[in-house]
């Protein structure tokens, strides 16, 4: 399978990859890691007629602590990600998710910044993102705009990038006193798309359940978060049976598709599982 | 269509080359450069048989455009021996019967070499989760595990002659 024919640039700055694609405009797509998009040309889903290579922006490769937030940059390999000490002890949720995103291979040329921006629900980081609550930093002709990441995804494969913008970074806000949280993913094989994996940030006050936030993978056509799911713990001293009402609603507000990982009742059964698992991971990390 | 020119350096020798921006770097290595130990099973990202070394790093040929590799060093499996001599993977994956049919091989030995460049001494776990992006249909994994451990315990051994 051999792709469509392509213009191909491999500009050496962001301003020079921003020159290019509002030249370009629709017709260029962003290449970094390629892990989706070399596949998806393959296939001929995706036929851009310009391709911008930003491999040679190094500059997008950092993993570090910037005041209130870690700060990503968009070009991070993900198995940068997954060694990062940081990474590995502080933000146990996208530990969790380095782990299980692709298979390691992928992960040596598969990107941070391209997972999200692929805005695919069957991603790990859209979910992780979504539950951290963190921001994109996009980068365009007039500068830079920060991007609430419930304000990113916006359809399958759609993001609210402007066609003339970049993602450059992604932040991430310190994990709050008290806080714990969990990424939980079923998957057939390593390298697999999840069947379903639930993303759960929870900040405890004492017992009770201050503020939480939960995200799914897989199971929408969009990356959501699971809103009632959320409501159904928050204020609320996590007993089994509350736990359950959140798992429940998680199933009840996702939509998701049957395909070869399953039907649709029981990717709802097994969202429940995941989301019940991931709120009493994330619980046993708050204390 | 849109042409490069592209210097490309593949177990040590440089190739000037021009080609397509949609060439995928396994098709510059197989059909461009006819190094065919290097093999394509999937087509789709998944069973890592087309795995060689960029830059010292492991990645899917099938997924990289050539014009991407442009001034990289390339290593494949053609890139191990010296000579007559096997490499400790190449020996261990002999001494160990770590393959059948061999198509997965190159893929595996080539994840198995960066592997030990990054952890010389894995554990079987390690291993396993170091191999797990490169599929296998024949060998149930257990004789490729002990090949790359004798390919671990032999490069200790010639580290301790050189040293």
């Amino acid at each position: 399978m051999i792709t469509g024919e392509f213009e191909y640039f491999a500009p050496a700055t962001v301003q020079e990859a921003v020159s290019l694609l509002t030249k370009h405009g629709h017709d260029a797509k962003i290449l970094a890691g390629g892990q989706s998009l070399i596949p998806a040309m393959r296939f001929r889903l995706s036929t851009p007629p310009t391709i911008i290579d930003i491999n040679k922006l190094t500059d997008l490769q950092y993993v570090r602590e910037d005041g209130s937030y870690l700060a990503i940059g968009a070009l991070t390999r993900e198995a940068r990600l997954e060694e990062s000490a940081l990474v590995q002890q502080r933000y146990l949720m996208l530990a969790d998710a380095t782990h299980v995103i692709a298979d390691p291979i992928v992960r040596n040329m598969a990107t941070v910044g391209g997972n999200i921006a692929h805005a695919d629900p069957a991603n790990d980081h859209p979910a992780v993102m979504l539950a951290c609550n963190a921001q994109v930093v996009a980068t365009g002709p007039k500068g830079t705009r920060v991007i609430p990441i419930d304000e990113f995804f916006v359809g399958l494969f759609e993001n609210s990038l402007k066609p003339d913008e970049i993602l450059t970074e992604i932040r991430i806000p310190k994990p709050a006193p008290h806080s714990g949280s969990a990424y939980v993913k079923l998957e057939r094989k390593v390298g697999d798309y999840a069947i379903s994996a639930a993303a759960v940030n929870l900040t405890m006050n004492g017992d009770t359940c201050a503020a939480a936030r939960i995200a799914l993978t897989n199971v929408n056509p969009v990356p959501m978060r699971a809103k009632q799911a959320e409501q159904a713990l928050i204020g609320k001293k996590l007993t089994d049976d509350v736990i359950e009402a959140s798992g429940k609603a998680a199933a009840a507000e996702c939509d998701p598709s049957a395909d070869l990982r399953g039907s649709v009742d029981y990717k709802r059964d097994i969202t429940r599982v995941l989301v019940k698992r991931a709120i009493r991971a994330a619980r046993q990390r708050a204390s | 269509m849109s042409k490069h020119q592209v210097t490309i350096t593949v177990n040590g020798q440089a190739y000037t080359r021009e080609i397509e921006s949609r060439l995928l770097l396994v098709h510059f290595i197989r059909e461009t450069l006819d190094l065919t130990g290097t093999h394509i099973g999937c087509d789709t990202t998944s069973c890592g048989a087309c795995t060689i070394l960029v830059d010292g790093v492991a990645v899917k040929s099938c997924t990289i455009f050539a014009v991407s590799a442009d001034g990289k060093q390339i290593e494949t499996i053609e890139g191990l021996a010296q000579g007559a001599a096997l490499h400790p993977l190449q020996e261990g994956f002999w001494e160990k019967h770590g393959l059948q049919c061999g198509y997965c091989t190159p893929g595996m030995i080539m994840s198995a070499k960066y592997l030990l460049s990054k952890n010389p001494n894995p554990t079987e776990e390690e291993i396993r989760r170091g191999i797990s992006g490169n599929l296998c249909r024949c060998t149930g994994y257990n004789k490729i595990v002990e090949a790359i451990q004798y390919a671990a315990e032999k490069s200790k051994e010639k580290d301790k002659v050189t040293a």
